[in-house]
């Protein structure tokens, strides 16, 4: 559509902006439907727990469909402890999932490197697991001074962790005990 | 806890003490401020004046390390003003039990201390029994040999003159707290505690909060709505990840590990089994052996059978006595007895004490794996400052993880809830959920024990049961329904027949045959044949008093508030009808409970009548209160731990203090301590004449590699800072805003001064005292100008029972740059 000068300046003095295109003739129904459902219609309300302290506050995330990444997240109103409220740190997880500093490759450092080198995952897993067998193997203890059977590999030692879901506090305790590793901490140590 | 966040909205009196809510977990604080909107009373007790401060009704100073002193004053003050709640006193706690004729404590030492191997023996605190194993008692408490009259006697010494010298908090402030908050020793009435690492992280840390567990006992605040002892946890998943034993000296569920000494599971069992001679303690432990058979099958499958004990042999056992924890690990990598490290989402360059120490160590290693969400100083510490990498041999294997809401699983918050959440978008990059990660590197490991036959002992790897995947990839919900416990075979119990591999109810139905599975026997009945506990969002809260039975799953069997039985009078009606926690509600029939009983409100601690009938007399059916005791009483004297049976004020291992107000022993005597070259304690050196601490900000959270890279946290606080009173940087010279060296006998760090009106010099023993703290959300990785972490100044000694390293107190300088 045309615009003439004296229409410019009706807009560009108008108090609102949608004032001044209604002002101009525009029908702004179906421009501010489209507004409307762009934002809640193509993601997915997702809930979960907060990352940080131990309160256990609810978090919903929105997640674009079409991305499937993350838009927004809020406090969840629904849940009995936070009602929706957070603070600083859960009010700002949405900077958590899209952070361009995240780690995102695998990387190894060689002896007395001073750089970085990026990995497969295969290749890590497959040269960790060759260094644990190895480590274990190297200075497994069967019996004590005592001569008791303490099946103990000391040498290998674990620290973490409370940022890992139950499910993975599990299997992680079940593999280190199953290598006969004693040295296991985490947080709750310190 | 014992309790939930929601029910500090129900308290009377809420004392926050060794922890700052209202910055370190702010939402808690929507709770705490709904119970002075009732009418509570808020009391604040801190070092420093912080945002929680500015809410409470009394706040009152302290000299870090000094809580015992405190609270042993306000012990002396409820024995003298009789506030302490006797029928609770008498029914619940062992107030009223005889202490054997050997128990002394003279001089800051109790009986039985080994001044060569620095420990105690702890028999001499053993109780006078009778004939049938039962302490004997004096319920009119009068006996002088009786707990009541043995604490009244220990504590008499701390009166206000003597604890306000050697706290630095003014006596009014002490009297004031102490009547404020002994007013909650009535029926109708509950007090709560709120703490945190303001308590943990002491060479006295556990006696911290046993005294405040004293207290609570004698005022009847345990096992009531509002009341309870309030842990308030510093990570999303640490309760979660304490309940599965990813600790050196425990397995899933608070089974102890097993010691080199206990060849057979029935050796294991027959030590750590308590029994209980009276016949009304529940004593629960005496499940143990359910448990411990059940968490073998769940590790072992079917290769766990009655002929090989289960497996048991199968686990690693410590040497007798000998720790394997936090302070010991990076002892023996400095000494260099470390050859393999998983740092798994844990930044232990950052967040153990003395840094220098731990950073040095890490170069002893021959490699280490890292898994992070971002980089850090510890993947990162071959070129951390002062390191030469050319030098240093460490193999790091860096693996990207997802974060929180990339992946599917349950979390366990301070109050026992464990909460489900859900994946809200894929991982990022190449990170993978570190369940999955677990899952496949096992798989790796599995299979190169498979193929080398003459491997050492790989039977426990080989008999892992470990299909934990759907589809290739690690599924959580079948590790939860694992944890939760299923039956192995076909199994009839009274007239109800369960199939192989059905979810098993909850935790009464485990058994020690082997019929059944259970990863964690305290999370059984989460995910059982109702489905996923853990799930429910169902907000409906019949109680009225904030319990949310239906949202999520708490544990124990969705007991939301625990010792409840205590909430009772022993014919187990509510102490407070007004806040009744549960309720015994029977058919009355000649003043007798009639068979049929049941309780309401929340999960009663255990089905069992109560102790008396509403005529008085005694019942042969009932339970006491304290079921997970064995002899089902709250402790006042506690012989069960190492540095002894009641709390007593020592210093902080560096200490500004040179005389012990009460006695020759200055220090815990039993404290844990190392002695490399990393290891300089330097108490009452000119050199570093300024008490230390260190804490957090609401903006960070512990080393910071989850929050120094979020833009809109780093922008509120960018760099680490020192506060310090206006007094000290007078004294100093130092200007607000200005850049400071602060130096402790270990490390030094730079850091923006920040002068307060918040904090103020103690006056200790007549002298004045400085302290100066700072966060320790820093490292030297990122940012650029942020700083580094303030553990490169804390000293790597602990509590004797639990091994915490004393962050909260030591000792240092601080002048300007330059000077």
């Amino acid at each position: 559509m045309k615009l003439t000068r004296r229409d410019f300046f009706k807009v560009s003095s108008a108090a609102t902006a949608g004032l001044a295109l209604t002002g101009m003739g525009l029908d702004l129904s179906s421009v501010k439907a489209y507004a409307w459902e762009l934002r809640i219609k193509d993601t997915k309300e997702t809930p979960t727990i907060c990352c940080y302290c131990a309160v256990g506050c609810g978090i919903l995330c929105h997640t674009d469909k079409k991305s499937g990444k993350v838009i927004y997240t809020e406090g969840d109103a629904d849940h009995p402890i936070n009602g929706g409220t957070l603070c600083a740190k859960g009010a700002s997880v949405y900077q958590l999932a899209r952070n361009d500093k995240r780690a995102t490759q695998v990387l190894y450092r060689a002896p007395n490197s001073d750089k970085w080198q990026v990995k497969k995952w295969d290749w890590a897993l497959a040269e960790i697991a060759k260094r644990v067998k190895k480590t274990r193997d190297a200075a497994f203890v069967e019996k004590n001074e005592q001569g008791q059977v303490v099946n103990r590999c000391q040498d290998i030692a674990s620290v973490g962790s409370a940022a890992l879901d139950n499910e993975e506090c599990w299997i992680y305790q079940a593999m280190l005990r199953a290598l006969g590793i004693v040295y296991i901490e985490h947080q709750a140590r310190i | 806890m014992t309790n939930h966040w929601i029910d500090i909205g129900n308290s009377d009196c809420v004392l926050m003490m060794g922890s700052n809510p209202a910055e370190n977990h702010p939402v808690s604080f929507r709770w705490v401020m709904k119970a002075k909107d009732n009418g509570g009373t808020l009391i604040h007790v801190d070092p420093r004046y912080t945002r929680t401060s500015t809410k409470a009704d009394i706040y009152a100073p302290l000299r870090p390390g000094t809580d015992i002193a405190f609270l042993g004053g306000m012990i002396k003050y409820i024995i003298e003003n009789k506030k302490y709640f006797l029928d609770y006193v008498t029914n619940y706690t062992n107030g009223s039990y005889i202490v054997g004729e050997k128990y002394s404590f003279k001089d800051g030492l109790f009986s039985g201390f080994n001044a060569e191997k620095r420990a105690y023996d702890a028999t001499t605190w053993a109780y006078e029994m009778d004939e049938k194993g039962v302490p004997k008692k004096d319920l009119s408490l009068q006996d002088p040999r009786c707990v009541f009259q043995i604490m009244k006697d220990h504590y008499s010494r701390y009166d206000l003159e003597t604890v306000s010298s050697i706290t630095g908090t003014p006596k009014d402030d002490l009297l004031k707290v102490y009547q404020a908050y002994s007013a909650t020793g009535v029926p109708d009435k509950a007090g709560t505690i709120m703490y945190a690492m303001g308590w943990c992280q002491h060479s006295v840390g556990v006696q911290n909060i046993r005294t405040m567990s004293i207290i609570q006992a004698m005022l009847g605040n345990m096992g009531i709505a509002g009341g309870g002892v309030n842990a308030m946890r510093g990570e999303s998943n640490v309760q979660g990840s304490t309940d599965a034993g990813l600790l050196f000296h425990i397995l899933p569920g608070y089974n102890p590990t097993p010691t080199a000494a206990l060849a057979t599971l029935a050796d294991y069992n027959k030590k750590n089994t308590p029994s209980a001679k009276d016949p009304l303690s529940a004593n629960w432990w005496q499940n143990r052996p359910k448990y411990m058979v059940s968490m073998l099958k769940a590790f072992y499958g079917d290769a766990a059978k009655p002929e090989n004990d289960f497996g048991y042999s199968w686990l690693p056992k410590p040497d007798e006595g000998k720790p394997y924890s936090w302070l010991d690990l990076f002892d023996a990598m400095y000494k260099k007895q470390i050859k393999g490290f998983f740092a798994w989402g844990m930044n232990p360059a950052c967040s153990g004490a003395n840094s220098n120490k731990t950073r040095e160590s890490l170069s002893n290693l021959d490699w280490m794996v890292n898994v992070n969400v971002f980089d850090n100083e510890t993947a990162s510490f071959w070129k951390g400052p002062g390191m030469k990498p050319e030098k240093i041999k460490t193999e790091v294997f860096f693996l990207p993880c997802a974060m929180f809401l990339e992946k599917e699983g349950s979390i366990s918050n301070s109050g026992r809830w464990a909460q489900w959440r859900y994946k809200a978008q894929e991982p990022v990059g190449e990170c993978k959920p570190d369940g999955d990660i677990v899952y496949e590197l096992f798989v790796h490991i599995r299979d190169l024990y498979k193929k080398d036959k003459k491997a050492k002992f790989a039977d426990p790897i080989l008999n892992l049961k470990w299909d934990y995947a759907t589809d290739k990839k690690f599924d959580p919900h079948l590790v939860a329904k694992t944890i939760n416990g299923y039956w192995t075979q076909d199994t009839t119990v009274g007239d109800k027949t369960y199939k192989k591999g059905e979810q098993v109810g909850a935790f009464a139905m485990l058994k020690d045959d082997g019929s059944t599975a259970c990863g964690n026997w305290i999370y059984c009945q989460s995910y059982n044949q109702d489905g996923n506990n853990m799930a429910r969002r169902d907000k409906s809260d019949p109680s009225g008093i904030g319990l949310y039975p239906k949202w999520s799953w708490a544990w124990p069997v969705n007991r939301r508030i625990i010792y409840n039985r205590a909430s009772v009078d022993p014919t187990g009606k509510p102490w407070n009808p007004k806040r009744a926690l549960v309720e015994y509600v029977a058919e009355v029939k000649d003043g007798k409970y009639m068979p049929g009983g049941t309780w309401k409100g929340d999960v009663p601690d255990g089905p069992w009548p109560p102790l008396k009938n509403p005529d008085g007399s005694a019942r042969e059916d009932g339970k006491l209160a304290f079921i997970m005791k064995s002899d089902g009483y709250a402790s006042l004297f506690g012989p069960g731990l190492k540095d002894g049976p009641l709390p007593e004020h020592y210093e902080p291992i560096e200490c500004p203090v040179k005389k012990h107000p009460f006695g020759a022993q200055l220090n815990n005597p039993v404290a844990v301590m190392f002695k490399t070259d990393k290891d300089i304690i330097n108490s009452c050196d000119p050199r570093f004449p300024y008490i230390g601490t260190t804490y957090r900000v609401t903006e960070h959270w512990q080393t910071g590699v989850l929050t120094r890279y979020v833009p809109w946290l780093l922008e509120a606080e960018p760099q680490v800072f020192v506060e310090m009173s206006e007094q000290l940087a007078a004294l100093r010279g130092i200007s607000n805003g200005e850049k400071v060296i602060v130096e402790s006998p270990r490390g030094s760090l730079e850091a923006v001064a920040m002068v307060t009106k918040r904090l103020k010099p103690f006056t200790i023993q007549g002298d004045e005292v400085h302290m100066v703290g700072l966060p320790w959300h820093f490292g030297w990785l990122y940012p650029k100008d942020g700083g580094e972490s303030a553990n490169l100044l804390t000293p790597a000694v602990g509590d004797p029972n639990t091994r915490i390293p004393e962050s909260k107190a030591f000792m240092v300088n601080v002048r300007k740059k330059g000077a």
